[in-house]
C-alpha cells in the first residue's frame, strides 16, 4: 500500500526530497540565516509571484501548449493597473482593468493558436514583442510611481503582512495551488486539459470541444499573468517598463524541475509549487553561504539539468 | 440475417450524403441503412471514404449535403456533435484514437461524458466502480491484475480494444461503429475482438464494422457494403456469396473503376 502510493507520487516525493536536501545543505552552510524565521518571511513575499505564474502555466504545458508572452502581458496589464490607479485613485477598478487587459492578451494568443493555427511557441514569441513594445510606447519608457497604493485596502488584502509579519501573498499562492489542483484532478475541465495534452485528435474524437478548452486556457493564463503583475505593482508600489522580464526562465524552470512533462498529458501542480520554492531559495542560499551571486545561475543550471535528466531516465521519455 | 428485414424501420439511415475536402470528393451521394440487430461490414481500400463516413456518423464531421436519420429522426448537422451522437446511442471505437495513452482507465471510460455533479466535479469513486464493472463484465479482464487506476499505455492492443468496445456496451449504445479494430493486434487478440463483435447483434444492437481485411468482415457481418472512391459500389448479403466470391467481386470493382479513371 505504502509502496504503491510512493510509486504513484514518486515525482512529488522525489522533488520534495530535493527541496529538503537543499534546505538542509543551506542550514549547514549558513545556520544563522537559514535557522531564523526572517529568511522564510522574505521567501514568502517573493516566491508567490513566480509560483502563481508557474502554477497557471502548468495548465497550458499539460495541455501541450506554451506561452512565452506572459512577461510582456504582465508589463501591459501592470501599466493598465498603474495608470488607471493614478488617474482614478481607485485600486479595485485598476485591478479589474488590469485583469481584463490580461484576459484580452490571452484571448489574442488563443485566437492565433487555436483559430488561426500558429504553433503556440511561435505565436507567443510574436505577442511577447508586441505587448512589451506597446507598453513601452504607452509609458514612453518611463516607470510609474504609485506609492499611495500602499495605503489602500487592496494592498493589505493581497500583499499585506498578517500580524505585521507573514506576507499575505503566500496564502493567496497556496489557495490558488489548492484550487487549481482540485480543478486539474477532480473537475471535467482538468480532465479535458489532460486528454488534450495527451493526444488532441483523440480528445476531439472523444467529444471534447478542444478549441473552446484551449481558448479558455490562454485567457485564463492571461488573467493569471495580470493578477501577478498587480501583486508585484502593489508590493513594489511601482510599475516599470521591464516588469516581468526576469520571470520567463524562472517560471519554466519551476515547472520542469517540478516534473511536468513538456510532451503534455500529465503534470503536477504540487511539483510546480515545490519547483518554484527550490528556484526561489537557491539565490538566498548561495549568497548567505558566502559565495558570489555569479554562482546562482550556475546552480540553477545544475539543478534544472539534473532534475530533468532524472525524470527522463525514470520515465523513459526519450524519442 | 436479421429475421425481420423489410418490416422494421432502419435504426440509422444516410441519404445522399456527400463530403469533399478542398475540392476532393471523399463521399459522393452515399445511401446506407442500418437495421436493428444487424452488423454491416464496410470494406474498401485506403481513401475509399470509410473514415469520412464514420466521422459523419459519430458527429466529428458535418457533410456538405445529404441527410442522416437516427431512429427515424432527422439529424440537424448544425448542432450534431460527438456528445449528441452518444445521446442518440451511437458509440464509435477507433483503431487507435479511442483512448488517452497516459490517462488511467477510469478517466478514459468516461471522458467527454458528463458523469459529474452539477458544478462539473468528477465522481471518482462512482467512475472507478463502473470501470471495474466494465473490466469484469464486458472485457473479460478478470484476474489480469488490471485496475481502474492502470494507465492505457500499459495495456496490450487487444486489451485496449476490449476496453473501448466494453465502454460502448456499458453505455448501452444502440449502434456501435468499429473502425479497423483489429489493426495491429496479435492473431489471438483478433480472435477475441471478432468474437466480441460477433456477439453485439445478439443484444439487438446494430453494428457497422469497418475493415480492409475481408476475412474479418466476412466473419462478423450479415451484410457487406463496398465503398470505392466515395461511392457505394456493391452491397451483398453474406448468405448470398462465399468469401472467395466476395474477393473476386472486390477485385473486379476495383479493376472497373481503375479502368474508368485511366
Amino acid at each position: 500500500m505504502i509502496s504503491a502510493l510512493l510509486n504513484k507520487f514518486r515525482i512529488q516525493v522525489g522533488i520534495s526530497g530535493v527541496l529538503i536536501c537543499l534546505l538542509g545543505g543551506f542550514m549547514l552552510l549558513s545556520p544563522r540565516t537559514f535557522l531564523s524565521a526572517r529568511i522564510y518571511i522574505s521567501f514568502g513575499s517573493t516566491i508567490p509571484f513566480t509560483a502563481i505564474l508557474a502554477l497557471g502555466l502548468t495548465f497550458l504545458v499539460i495541455a501541450g501548449e506554451l506561452d512565452l508572452s506572459f512577461p510582456s502581458v504582465m508589463a501591459i496589464s501592470g501599466l493598465a493597473f498603474a495608470d488607471i490607479f493614478l488617474y482614478t485613485q481607485n485600486p479595485l477598478l485598476a485591478m479589474i482593468a488590469a485583469l481584463l487587459v490580461g484576459g484580452f492578451a490571452g484571448w489574442v494568443n488563443g485566437l492565433l493558436v487555436v483559430k488561426i493555427g500558429v504553433p503556440s511557441i511561435i505565436a507567443t514569441i510574436g505577442t511577447q514583442f508586441f505587448w512589451r513594445g506597446l507598453s513601452a510606447l504607452l509609458a514612453s519608457g518611463l516607470a510609474r510611481n504609485i506609492v499611495s497604493v500602499r495605503e489602500t485596502t487592496l494592498h493589505h488584502v493581497f500583499v499585506g503582512r498578517l500580524g505585521d509579519l507573514v506576507p499575505v501573498q503566500a496564502f493567496w499562492c497556496l489557495a490558488i495551488a489548492l484550487a487549481l489542483g482540485v480543478i486539474l484532478n477532480r473537475h471535467v475541465f482538468g480532465e479535458h486539459i489532460l486528454f488534450i495534452g495527451d493526444d488532441i485528435h483523440t480528445a476531439r474524437l472523444m467529444g471534447i470541444d478542444t478549441d473552446r478548452v484551449r481558448m479558455l486556457l490562454f485567457v485564463f493564463f492571461g488573467v493569471v499573468s495580470a493578477f501577478v503583475s498587480v501583486l508585484i505593482c502593489l508590493e513594489m508600489a511601482n510599475w516599470w517598463p521591464t516588469q516581468g522580464e526576469g520571470y520567463l526562465l524562472l517560471v519554466f524552470a519551476s515547472i520542469f524541475i517540478g516534473g511536468t512533462s513538456v510532451f503534455g498529458g500529465e503534470g503536477t501542480l504540487f511539483g510546480t509549487l515545490v519547483g518554484a520554492v527550490i528556484i526561489g531559495i537557491i539565490e538566498a542560499g548561495i549568497i548567505s553561504a558566502g559565495l558570489s551571486g555569479f554562482w546562482t545561475r550556475l546552480v540553477y543550471g545544475f539543478v534544472i539539468v539534473v532534475s530533468v535528466s532524472v525524470y527522463s531516465m525514470v520515465f523513459k521519455t526519450g524519442r | 440475417m436479421p429475421e425481420s428485414q423489410g418490416t422494421t424501420s432502419p435504426l440509422l439511415s444516410l441519404k445522399g450524403v456527400s463530403k469533399s475536402f478542398g475540392g476532393l470528393a471523399a463521399l459522393k451521394s452515399v445511401d446506407l441503412d442500418l437495421l436493428p440487430g444487424e452488423t454491416v461490414g464496410l470494406i474498401g481500400d485506403n481513401g475509399a471514404g470509410k473514415s469520412t463516413l464514420i466521422k459523419i456518423l459519430s458527429g466529428v464531421l458535418a457533410p456538405d449535403s445529404g441527410r442522416l436519420l437516427i431512429a427515424g429522426k432527422l439529424v440537424d448537422f448544425r448542432t450534431y456533435n460527438v456528445r449528441k451522437a452518444r445521446q442518440m446511442g451511437i458509440e464509435t471505437v477507433y483503431q487507435d484514437r479511442s483512448l488517452g495513452e497516459k490517462q488511467p482507465l477510469w478517466r478514459n471510460v468516461f471522458v467527454g461524458r458528463p458523469v459529474t455533479n452539477r458544478l462539473g466535479f468528477i465522481r471518482v469513486q462512482a467512475r472507478k466502480r463502473a470501470t471495474m464493472e466494465i473490466l469484469q463484465q464486458h472485457v473479460g479482464l478478470r484476474g489480469t491484475g488490471i485496475t481502474p487506476d492502470a494507465r492505457i499505455k500499459h495495456l496490450s492492443g487487444g486489451e485496449r480494444q476490449g476496453l473501448a468496445i466494453g465502454r460502448a456496451m456499458y453505455f448501452d449504445a444502440g449502434i456501435i461503429i468499429l473502425d479497423e479494430p483489429t489493426t495491429a493486434l496479435s492473431l489471438k487478440e483478433v480472435d477475441k475482438v471478432l468474437a466480441f463483435v460477433g456477439g453485439i447483434h445478439h443484444r439487438n444492437k446494430a453494428c457497422i464494422y469497418i475493415s480492409h481485411n475481408m476475412g474479418h468482415v466476412y466473419r462478423v457481418a450479415h451484410r457487406i457494403v463496398m465503398l470505392d472512391r466515395g461511392r457505394i459500389v456493391g452491397e451483398y448479403a453474406k448468405a448470398s456469396l462465399s468469401l472467395e466470391e466476395l474477393g473476386t467481386k472486390l477485385i473486379q470493382i476495383q479493376a472497373v473503376t481503375e479502368g474508368q479513371t485511366l
